[in-house]
């Protein structure tokens, strides 16, 4: 088991919960410990419940679970939404001060730190900093040495001046000395440190990193929660790089905007949820009949309509799969960690271009807003390989043309792959449509043609399932009678389940799906378990009815709606009730 | 550019099937030629279509096209120019593709003054799907789907335009070939967003809004004292529903376009191998 230590700030939306949450995480991992967050969300701006919540070890920690060591309660409310997971010995920072927590009530086996953080933080230079001082009192609670907290804090505010730093600092020193000064407890955590070196960052975040280093010069959006991020992270950055950001009217406009771009030969990228899907599912089928080379992210929420805008699920699996009129080819990505969300959105790009075919890149919101420390070299700039596919220039294009020198853009090939030319190649001139066309692009309705077309575009994803590695990840032990199969985010708290289900003698082979479509063909793997389970954040099982279709045999299934993600030990003790049932 | 291209270098070989006398045969041929007089040739020329109709343009020109879903051409139109401003782009549609399915991207095509021409081929009629009303119909316009008239008032998209804070606004006339082609030129000059509405008859769906209404009510408004760089003056022209308009009826001399506002230049188009110089800086910001 990991010896882990767990960390949460809550409060009211608008109290700078996810900030301060942040600086505590970026300080660990500052201090070379393994740091994994989650949130606890609402989409309000102000008022409701959240929190941010951090785990972390020396080890590396790729799941939440059900255990909360210090709390940092702002609000009467953060004490009770947390109550399941604090335990005895547990430490509740909170300010007995503040009007709404004068009557706070401290379960008499937890420990109760009252401290001042507003006083505190006006004596150190104003009132906002009042998080910064609870952050100071969590360290002298676990023995964290506060130089990693004023390097994070440094990270933090030194673009807003040297002055505002040095306030932090000095807030951050009262909230550590007053909890030594006033409380005569030995508290038993000791966070120590190492000498490693990691980055932290969430799926968003890979996501938009992931698009840069793959060439992605044109992104267009339309800000939805929980895909704004991979927005954000590129306004400013994708610039550096000779890119832009449009933030469209809608989403819509958005695809078409990306959709132009890609025409013009740019790598081009929208990012959306499920409702923004719903929108660009009109123009879905343009982007694979025109041939367009396109990069759709998807990051889920919980639906169907506005749903839980917040809340984790993996539901939108059959809508990429099978959404939008007509047949329409198409691959469908999924990364399951973080540092995965950035190969495959490098891998979607190559994808999109080499097959002139759209790309879905899903990522869950558990995923997407889950931060989580690296080791740099997961994300190697030098390994990242750029395939542009099959694009002609001025000296080629004859090749692709008719007599009369007319250019070919849908030209019919064995591998199903076209010529591809960019506006401005000499000769390249022509038309292309959501209509069927013939190989120049022109409107047609003659049935060979037709015929042809819609075989090419589909021999386009058979090529890609030819060529292309589509394997699944595998861990715990391949020998093992129970098989577990899952996709998206689940794969960490799988991973961490294995080690509460060994603890039971029970042994389990895990695969998880990164590719749903084309996806690889578990059948062996199911003929060879003697029970398979496979697990998902949606109510019905929808990854669970695609192993069903491919091996054609029934699968067990594990799944979770609430909104909330798969924990570790929740996640065991499903997999052993499942096989004991 | 090469000097020596013709307006039917930008003809392709596909023959229009709009009904004889379509003014959509007139529309077209201003704009080839404005391309062609403004040293643009086929291989550095989009086109983006819309359906309709006017989305048939793609396919009888010859130049890079696209032809979109219905009423989003404005933000293809918008992709490409941003990716490559080196190519010259031009978004052809309908009254029902620009101002009905499409009115929220026209607004924000506007706002946004992207380097591009956008025409609008207005029939007040659809047509390509036989006959019912359009958003610029006449309130009292009898069609199949509205049997005693939409008793809503048309759109009037230079308004639309105006209030949406346009650089660039004009009316011209299918039938008036040589102005609807200086016209389409100017648009094509202005730096910015350069929007054209263009009264290009369907002779099949619409007997009021006919070349000789059209013929008989339009007033040139280079023949008048109007000053095109006058807001009022443009103004008072948009609002004036009696009167029948064509010209430049409004130019912002001072217009940026969103390319400058933003140090747009690059052909985006052109990316390294590998990851981009520099890219390590971006894991370095997560440390």
């Amino acid at each position: 088991m990991v010896a882990d230590f767990n960390w949460a700030i809550g409060g009211e939306a608008g109290d700078g919960i996810d900030s301060t949450g942040k600086i505590f995480a970026q300080a660990l991992s500052r201090s070379g410990r393994h740091v994994f967050t989650s949130k606890d969300f609402a989409s309000r701006i102000r008022g409701g419940y959240t929190a941010y919540k951090v785990r972390t070890s020396v080890d590396r920690v790729q799941s939440v679970v059900d255990r909360l060591d210090v709390l940092i309660a702002l609000t009467p409310r953060t004490i009770e939404e947390n109550l399941p997971e604090l335990h005895e010995g547990s430490v509740i920072i909170y300010d007995g001060e503040r009007t709404t927590m004068a009557n706070a009530e401290i379960p008499e086996e937890m420990v109760g730190l009252d401290v001042p953080l507003k006083r505190l933080a006006e004596e150190a230079g104003g009132a906002i900093m009042r998080n910064v001082v609870a952050l100071g009192a969590a360290c002298e609670v676990t023995d964290f040495p506060i130089e990693n907290l004023d390097s994070a804090l440094e990270k933090r505010f030194k673009d807003k001046g040297q002055k505002l730093v040095d306030n932090n600092q000095e807030a951050a020193r009262a909230g550590q000395s007053y909890v030594a000064e006033e409380f005569d407890h030995e508290f038993d955590y000791e966070l120590e440190t190492t000498d490693n070196d990691y980055v932290l960052l969430n799926g968003d975040e890979a996501i938009g990193m992931g698009a840069i280093a793959a060439g992605c010069r044109f992104y267009s959006g339309y800000p939805i929660t929980p895909a704004t991020d991979v927005m954000e992270y590129l306004t400013g950055r994708i610039e550096r790089y000779g890119g832009h950001v449009v933030q469209a009217e809608d989403e819509l406009s958005a695809i078409n905007m990306a959709l132009g771009a890609a025409r013009g030969g740019a790598r081009s990228m929208t990012a959306t949820s499920g409702p923004g899907i719903d929108l660009m599912t009109e123009t879905f089928g343009l982007v694979a009949t025109s041939e367009t080379p396109l990069v759709i992210c998807n990051v889920m929420r919980s639906g169907p309509s506005t749903g839980m805008p917040t809340k984790q699920e993996q539901g939108d699996l059959n809508g990429m799969l099978y959404g939008g009129h007509g047949e329409i080819p198409r691959f469908v990505l999924a990364p399951t960690t973080i540092d995965e969300c950035f190969w495959k959105t490098v891998e979607a790009f190559n994808l999109a271009e080499k097959y002139q075919t759209p790309v879905y890149l899903t990522a869950d919101l558990s995923l997407a807003v889950t931060e989580q420390t690296y080791e740099p070299d997961a994300f190697d700039m030098d390994a990242v390989e750029i395939d542009r596919g099959f694009v002609v220039d001025e000296e080629t294009i004859g090749d692709h043309q008719t007599d009369a020198e007319q250019f070919k853009p849908h030209e019919i090939t064995d591998d199903g792959i076209s010529p591809r030319a960019f506006p401005g190649t000499s000769g390249g001139a022509h038309m292309s449509t959501g209509l069927e066309h013939d190989e120049l692009g022109r409107r047609t309705e003659e049935q060979e043609m037709r015929v042809e077309q819609v075989d090419k575009r589909n021999r386009k994803v058979e090529t890609a399932e030819e060529r292309e590695d589509w394997s699944p990840r595998e861990f715990g032990d391949a020998e093992a009678d129970t098989l577990v199969v899952s996709w998206g985010s689940n794969e960490g708290a799988l991973i961490e389940a294995l080690e509460y289900l060994e603890e039971d003698d029970i042994d389990v082979r895990v695969i998880s799906v990164p590719y749903i479509f084309p996806r690889p063909d578990l059948t062996e793997a199911v003929e060879a378990a003697e029970e398979t389970i496979v697990v998902e954040c949606n109510a019905t099982g929808q990854f669970a009815d695609l192993v069903e279709h491919d091996v054609l045999e029934r699968v067990e299934r594990i799944n979770k709606y609430t909104g909330v993600r798969f924990k570790a030990d929740e996640l065991a003790r499903d997999i052993k009730a499942t096989l004991e049932a | 550019m090469s000097s020596d291209v013709r307006f039917t270098d930008f003809k392709s070989d596909k023959q229009p099937t709009w009904c004889p006398g379509c003014g959509d045969f007139g529309t077209m041929n201003g704009m080839m030629k404005a391309l062609a007089e403004t040293g643009n040739d086929p291989d550095n020329t989009f086109v983006v279509a819309g359906i309709g109709c006017s989305g048939k343009i793609g396919t009888y020109m010859r130049s890079y096209a696209l032809h979109g879903v219905h009423g989003r051409a404005l933000p293809v139109g918008t992709g490409v120019k941003l990716a490559r401003p080196d190519i010259e782009v031009m978004v052809a549609g309908g009254d029902g593709d620009g101002y009905s399915i499409g009115a929220g991207h026209f607004v924000h095509a506007v706002r946004r003054n992207v380097d591009m021409t956008y025409v609008v081929m207005d029939n007040r009629i659809y047509g390509l799907t036989k006959g019912q009303a359009s958003p610029t119909s006449r309130s009292d316009f009898e069609t199949s789907t509205t049997p005693e008239g939409s008793k809503q008032p048309p759109v009037n998209p230079h308004a639309l335009a105006l209030a949406s804070g346009a650089s660039f606004i004009a009316q011209s006339f299918s039938s008036d070939a040589l102005r609807h082609q200086e016209i389409i030129q100017e648009a094509i000059e202005h730096d910015g967003f350069g929007f054209v509405n263009v009264y290009s008859p369907c002779v099949t769906f619409n007997d009021v809004d006919t070349y000789d209404y059209f013929r008989d009510s339009l007033v040139d408004l280079q023949e008048t004292d109007h000053d095109r760089h006058d807001y009022e003056d443009a103004k008072e022209v948009i609002l004036d529903a009696d009167k029948e308009y064509q010209g430049i009826i409004y130019q912002d001399e001072d217009s940026v376009p969103y390319a400058e506002q933003h140090g747009i230049s690059a052909d985006m188009s052109d990316i390294p191998d590998g990851a981009p110089e520099n890219a390590t800086d971006l894991v370095r910001e997560f440390y």
